[in-house]
C-alpha cells in the first residue's frame, strides 16, 4: 500500500467523520466536527506539495535549487496559516457555544430543545 | 531589486497606495483595541477619521487606476510568482468606493448608542473594513482566504455585539456555516495549487489557459468547490437559508456592512471566474456560467416568494438582499460585458438602497409597539414621517423609476443578447420585481397605514426611540448615494462599462502582474 493511498484514505475518513459530527445538532459535536475537518484540510493542503520522503524545504550547498531536489515549502506555509486561523476560530466558536449554553440553557444548535 | 528606478520615480506613499486601504484600518483597529478604556467620543472620532482617510486613499487609488489602467503592488517587492500581489482595477475601486459611504453610514448610525454596548465595536468595525478592503484588492487566492477569515472573524464579533438569545443562536449558525465554507475554500486552494503550482490569480489564469487535458478534471473540481464557497457568502440558491434570519438578528450598523458582504461573494465570483475561467481559458472557458444563470434565476424567484411570506420587516429585507444577489448572478451568468456592466450598476444601487433600508427598519423596530413584526397591526409613533421614507426606499429597492434599480434592471434586459435564456431573464427580473413591489406594499400598509391613535399610547414610547442626529446623517448619506447613482447614471454606467470591459481582457491582467517580475531568480517556476 502506497503512502499516498494511506494519506488519502486517512483524509477521507477524517472528513467523513467530521461531516457526520457536523450534522448532529449539539454544539459540542459540531465543534469536534469542525476540528476534525480542519485536520483533514491541513493534511490535504500538506499533500498538495506532494509526498516526498527524505526531502526538506531547506536550501543546501551543492544542490541545485530546483523543485525536484527539495520539498515544496509553500504548502507548509499555507498549512501553518490554516492551523493558526482554525485554532483561533475554534476558540471563538467555543466561547459562542458556551455563551449560548448559558443563555439558552441547552446545547442544541437551535437554542431550544426540539419538540418531541 | 530591478525596479528601483520606478520606486524612486513614484516617490513616497504614492507607490504604496494600493496597500494603504488595508494598512489604515489595521492601524486604526489596533489603536482602538489599545484605547478601549478611553472615552467613547474619542474612539468614535478616531474610527471616523480612519474611515475618512480610507475614503481619501480610495479616491487616490481610483485616480491612479484611471491613469495607469491596472495598479499592481508586489508586497515586499517579491516577484509576482513568489509573493503576494495586490491589484487594483476599476472593479476593485468600485467596490472600495461603495464600501466607504456604507462604512461611514454604519459608524454614524452606531454612534447613536449601539457602539457603547460593548467595548470593542469600533475596533471590530475597523478590522472588518480591513478584511473587506483586502479581499477586494488581493490577487492571490490564499490571501483572499485569509482576508475572508479576517472579515468573518470581525463580523462574528459585530453580529454578537450587544448580544441576546436570538443573536447568539443565529450567530452560532452563521459562524459554523462560514467555518465549513472556509474548510471547503482550503480544499479548493489545495487542489488548484496541487495541480497548477501557483496561487497568484493571473498566473493561475495563464496556466489554466494552457492546461493539459489530463489535469482538467481536478481543476474543474477546484473551480466548483470555490463556487460553493462564494455562493454561500453571496447567498445563492441552495445556500441562502442562513441569510434572512441572520440579517434580521443583526443590529443595524452590522446589517449595513452585511449588505456589502453578500456583494463580496458576487465580487469574488466575478473576479475568479472572469479571470481564471474567462473567454480564453480553453476548454474550461465559461465553466460555471450556465449554472450561475439558472441558480441566480431560481434564487431571485424564491427570494421574491420569501419576501412575500416574511413575518417581519427585517426578514423581508433579508429576502430582498438575496433577490438582488440572484439578479446579479443572472447578469454574471450571461457572460457578456454589457450584461456584466448592467449587473455592476445594479450592484451599486441595490447595496446602497438595502443599507438605507436596514437603517430605516431599525427605526421602525424602535418606534413601533411590537417591533417590526408584520403579523399584526400595532401602534407606531411618527408613522407619517417614517412612512414617507419607507415609500421612497421601497421604490428604490423594488426597482421603480426614478431610482437606479429601475435603470440597472432595464440595462440588464436591454443589453442581454437576444438569445439563449433571455426569456427567462425577462420573466424572472420583471416577475420578481412585481412580487417585491407587492411584498413591500403589503409590509408598508401593515406598518404605517393606521387610524389616528387616541392620545395615551403615543406617549408610552420611550424617548430613546427618537432618531438621533448621527442616525439621521447616516440615512441622509445613504439616500444621497442612492439618488446620486440615479442622477449621475451616465457617469456610473460609463465607469462600470469600463470595469466590465477591463475584466473581459484577462490577457491584460497577466501582462500587468506577471510582466512585473524582471528579477533574475533561481527559484523554479
Amino acid at each position: 500500500m502506497s503512502l499516498e493511498f494511506l494519506l488519502a484514505s486517512g483524509i477521507g475518513v477524517l472528513a467523513a467523520g467530521a461531516f457526520w459530527l457536523l450534522l448532529r445538532a449539539r454544539t459540542f459535536d459540531v465543534i469536534l466536527g469542525l476540528t476534525l475537518l480542519s485536520y483533514a484540510v491541513n493534511l490535504f493542503l500538506f499533500a498538495a506539495g506532494r509526498l516526498n520522503p527524505g526531502r526538506t524545504p531547506l536550501l543546501k550547498d551543492g544542490v541545485a535549487p530546483l523543485l525536484a531536489n527539495y520539498n515544496d515549502p509553500l504548502p507548509q506555509a499555507l498549512v501553518l496559516t490554516a492551523i493558526v486561523i482554525s485554532m483561533a476560530m475554534t476558540a471563538l466558536l467555543l466561547v459562542i457555544a458556551l455563551q449560548a449554553r448559558a443563555v439558552n440553557a441547552t446545547d442544541h444548535v437551535d437554542g431550544q430543545e426540539p419538540r418531541a | 531589486m530591478s525596479a528601483p528606478m520606478d520606486a524612486t520615480a513614484m516617490a513616497g506613499l504614492g507607490a504604496h497606495i494600493a496597500v494603504l486601504p488595508v494598512v489604515i484600518p489595521l492601524l486604526a483597529g489596533a489603536t482602538l483595541v489599545v484605547l478601549h478604556r478611553s472615552s467613547i467620543a474619542y474612539r468614535r472620532l478616531l474610527s471616523l477619521l480612519a474611515t475618512l482617510a480610507l475614503g481619501l486613499v480610495v479616491l487616490g487609488l481610483g485616480l491612479a487606476v484611471e491613469q495607469q489602467g491596472l495598479v499592481v503592488y508586489q508586497l515586499g517587492n517579491w516577484p509576482s510568482f513568489a509573493g503576494i500581489v495586490f491589484l487594483a482595477d476599476r472593479l476593485a475601486v468600485l467596490m472600495l468606493a461603495l464600501l466607504v459611504p456604507l462604512a461611514l453610514a454604519a459608524q454614524l448610525f452606531a454612534s447613536g448608542g449601539d457602539d457603547a454596548r460593548g467595548a470593542h465595536f469600533h475596533a471590530l468595525f475597523q478590522f472588518q473594513l480591513m478584511g473587506l478592503c483586502g479581499a477586494f484588492l488581493t490577487h492571490d487566492l490564499f490571501n483572499l482566504f485569509v482576508f475572508f477569515e479576517v472579515l468573518l472573524a470581525a463580523s462574528y464579533g459585530l453580529l454578537l455585539h450587544g448580544q441576546g438569545g436570538d443573536r447568539l443562536r443565529q450567530g452560532l449558525h452563521y459562524v459554523v456555516l462560514n467555518l465549513v465554507a472556509s474548510a471547503l475554500f482550503l480544499f479548493a486552494v489545495g487542489v488548484l495549487y496541487g495541480v497548477l503550482g501557483t496561487l497568484n490569480m493571473a498566473d493561475l489564469s495563464a496556466r489554466i489557459a494552457t492546461l493539459p487535458e489530463a489535469q482538467r478534471p481536478l481543476v474543474e473540481a477546484g473551480a466548483w468547490l470555490l463556487l460553493i464557497v462564494f455562493a454561500l457568502k453571496a447567498a445563492l440558491l441552495p445556500l441562502y437559508f442562513w441569510l434572512p434570519r441572520t440579517y434580521a438578528a443583526a443590529s443595524a450598523p452590522a446589517a449595513i456592512l452585511f449588505a456589502i458582504m453578500t456583494k463580496l461573494g458576487v465580487y469574488a465570483v466575478i473576479r475568479v471566474y472572469t479571470l481564471l475561467f474567462g473567454v480564453d481559458a480553453g476548454a474550461l472557458a465559461g465553466l460555471v456560467l450556465p449554472l450561475l444563470f439558472w441558480a441566480g434565476a431560481s434564487t431571485a424567484t424564491l427570494a421574491a416568494l420569501g419576501a412575500l411570506a416574511a413575518s417581519s420587516l427585517r426578514g423581508l429585507l433579508g429576502y430582498l438582499v438575496v433577490g438582488s444577489a440572484g439578479v446579479l448572478f443572472m447578469a454574471v451568468g450571461l457572460g457578456t460585458d454589457a450584461a456584466l456592466a448592467g449587473g455592476l450598476y445594479y450592484l451599486v444601487h441595490s447595496t446602497l438602497a438595502m443599507a438605507a433600508f436596514f437603517l430605516l427598519a431599525d427605526w421602525v423596530r424602535r418606534h413601533r409597539d411590537g417591533g417590526d413584526a408584520l403579523g399584526r397591526v400595532a401602534v407606531m409613533a411618527r408613522a407619517a414621517w417614517l412612512g414617507g421614507v419607507f415609500l421612497l426606499l421601497a421604490m428604490a429597492a423594488a426597482g421603480l423609476p426614478p431610482f437606479g434599480g429601475f435603470l440597472g434592471k432595464s440595462l440588464l434586459l436591454a443589453y442581454a443578447e437576444p438569445q439563449g435564456p433571455v426569456v427567462v431573464l425577462w420573466a424572472v427580473v420583471l416577475g420578481s420585481s412585481l412580487v417585491n413591489i407587492i411584498a413591500l406594499a403589503r409590509a408598508g400598509s401593515r406598518l404605517f397605514w393606521q387610524a389616528p391613535v387616541v392620545g395615551a399610547s403615543r406617549a408610552a414610547l420611550p424617548a430613546s426611540a427618537a432618531p438621533r442626529f448621527g442616525e439621521r446623517v447616516a440615512l441622509l448619506l445613504l439616500a444621497f448615494g442612492v439618488v446620486a447613482t440615479a442622477v449621475m447614471a451616465s457617469d456610473v454606467v460609463n465607469y462600470v462599462g469600463g470595469a466590465a470591459a477591463q475584466l473581459m481582457d484577462a490577457g491584460a491582467y497577466r501582462d500587468a502582474v506577471l510582466g512585473r517580475d524582471p528579477l533574475p531568480t533561481t527559484v523554479p517556476r
